[in-house]
């Protein structure tokens, strides 16, 4: 299982080597956008390249955009996150996920941060 | 996703933003700016002034806290001006279409500013101070103005009637806000003489020994009194305040959700310098002397612009809006009928924590719609669904005695 990160504060977790990612958004984002009341999921089925807006995560305040860490096709997107979108606030990493995608072409994935490469990001902003 | 900012929905001390270029004038502060931080507040700028937009329990706890127990707000960065002089009431009555000049000493009464075309320069609180409260002949009133046009309002009061009564703005003064159902016990527990004053009234209470003047208003739509005190005493009254178990601190944006939910327009958002008082639905506030047919009729800056709208009805309304579905519509969505015609823009939205849907107000052209009209507003490219619906959203709690 690897985990990377996109400079606009998305994890990307790829487990096997099927091409499949989970997608959600940080700590560090979830702890700048404050309470989340709202979320916009992509349609199941839908391609995105990398870099297209996916979806948005809406807090009291503002709605910030998720954008597609990598190309790919949506293939499952949380419901449960949908229905009760605090989740975002209080399981960013685990029950407040967001989408899985089909990536297209793995390198996109290598090419994303790591964790020191995200951790120095967070650090500097 | 990008880093988001944070809006900001719209003294004595100097604090330096070490984020902001040194081009940028630094922050002002308010006599609760370490309290503040030592409570762990996220601080944005607002309206010049280094702020508290919400505490750790966040916006929503903060919100719902308001509306089941008591909230803390402070709100020192907003003006306090008094005018002195037998003549302040009826040259006050040059700027805003209120009856002032027979507002009874310990009350208080929404009012506006306004300009030439008929809009509003500035919304306040207008309180005729009792005799105690240092008012030398019961003439002496009290302004509450926006933060944002502080500075502007102190200019016209001014320039206008400055020959005409002193104008004195309070800049040694700090404004707490204490709202919501609980209020009332916790004032109480300090000051009984809290207990009896029904809401718009103003008098002088000792919480905790400290000397202050208070007024039972708001701007939550909740029961609450509005706290002026002496910027030294402040950090004292607020600790005292929040040491009381029913009371937590709340920041600005749960004060905007809470107002929006509560039907209050926001200057500079849902009324401005464009807006007439007519159109922003806000005669209510015009008493009857002020009217066409009142002994006081007119006099006031716009007065033919609004006298022809009350009589012929406004070009557009504020109307309040709940959406259909879930998504947050937000301050400058542009507004289509069932035919896909363009007409109106949202000027405030949030998703509500009380009311618990997609809330907004909105300006829409033409004649008054019923309620329950179907309205379409484009967010991120999409047309949503609204209906129009009366306001307030959520019921006010004043005590009316």
């Amino acid at each position: 299982m690897t985990v990377k990160y996109t400079p606009d504060h998305e994890w990307v977790e790829v487990t096997g080597d099927d091409g499949i990612a989970v997608i959600g958004i940080t700590e560090h984002a979830q702890n700048a956008l404050g309470d989340v009341v709202f979320v916009d999921l992509p349609e199941v089925g839908a391609t995105f390249a990398a870099k297209d807006i996916a979806g948005v995560v809406e807090s009291v305040k503002a709605a910030a955009d998720v954008y597609a860490p990598c190309s790919g096709e949506i293939l499952e997107v949380n419901e449960g996150v949908r229905a009760d979108p605090a989740l975002a606030n209080s399981d960013p990493l685990g029950e407040g996920w967001l989408f899985k995608m089909q990536l297209s072409d793995l390198t996109e994935f290598d090419e994303l941060l790591d964790q020191p490469a995200y951790d120095e990001l967070v650090k500097n902003s | 996703m990008p880093e988001t900012v944070v809006a900001p929905p719209a003294a004595s001390t100097i604090a330096v933003d070490p984020s902001t270029p040194v081009a940028t004038a630094p922050l002002l502060v308010t006599p609760l700016n370490a309290l503040h931080r030592e409570l762990g507040a996220r601080m944005v700028p607002f309206a010049g002034y280094d702020m508290p937009v919400s505490y750790p329990a966040g916006i929503v706890a903060e919100h719902r806290h308001c509306r089941k127990a008591a909230a803390l707000f402070d709100v020192s960065h907003m003006g306090q001006i008094r005018l002195v002089g037998a003549d302040a009431a009826a040259a006050l009555e040059t700027l805003v279409p209120m009856d002032i000049a027979g507002l009874p000493a310990g009350k208080q009464r929404y009012a506006f500013f306004t300009n030439d075309t008929g809009g509003i320069d500035d919304d306040l609180m207008v309180t005729r101070l009792p005799a105690q409260a240092g008012s030398s002949d019961g003439g002496d009133l009290l302004l509450i103005v926006n933060a944002s046009c502080k500075q502007a309002d102190l200019r016209q009061l001014q320039e206008r009637i400055g020959d005409r009564c002193s104008i004195q703005p309070a800049s040694d003064r700090a404004l707490l806000a204490l709202q919501g159902p609980s209020a009332a016990e916790v004032m109480f527990r300090l000051d009984p003489a809290s207990s009896a004053m029904s809401f718009m009234t103003g008098r002088l209470l000792t919480l905790g020994g400290i000397d202050c003047f208070a007024t039972r208003s708001g701007y939550t739509g909740e029961d609450g009194y509005e706290i002026s005190v002496a910027a030294e005493d402040a950090e004292r009254l607020a600790r005292l305040l929040l040491a009381q178990a029913e009371v937590e601190p709340a920041g600005l944006g749960s004060r905007d959700t809470l107002r929006l939910e509560a039907g209050l327009c926001l200057h500079g958002h849902d009324i401005d310098a464009s807006t007439s008082p007519v159109e922003a639905g806000l005669t209510w506030a015009m008493q009857k002397i002020r009217k066409p047919g009142g002994a006081r009729s007119g006099g006031y800056p716009g007065a033919s612009v609004i006298e022809a709208q009350l009589a012929d009805g406004p070009p557009r309304r504020r109307v309040g809006l709940i959406g259909v579905a879930r998504a947050p519509v937000r301050e400058g969505a542009a507004l289509f009928d069932a035919a896909g015609k363009p007409i109106g823009r949202v000027t405030s939205g949030t998703l509500a924590p009380t009311v618990d849907q997609a809330i907004a107000m909105a300006y829409v052209d033409g004649p008054a719609l019923p309620l329950d009209t179907e309205l379409f507003a484009e967010v991120r490219g999409r047309k949503l669904a609204m209906r129009t619906s009366g306001m307030p959203f959520a019921a006010h709690h004043y005590h009316r005695g």
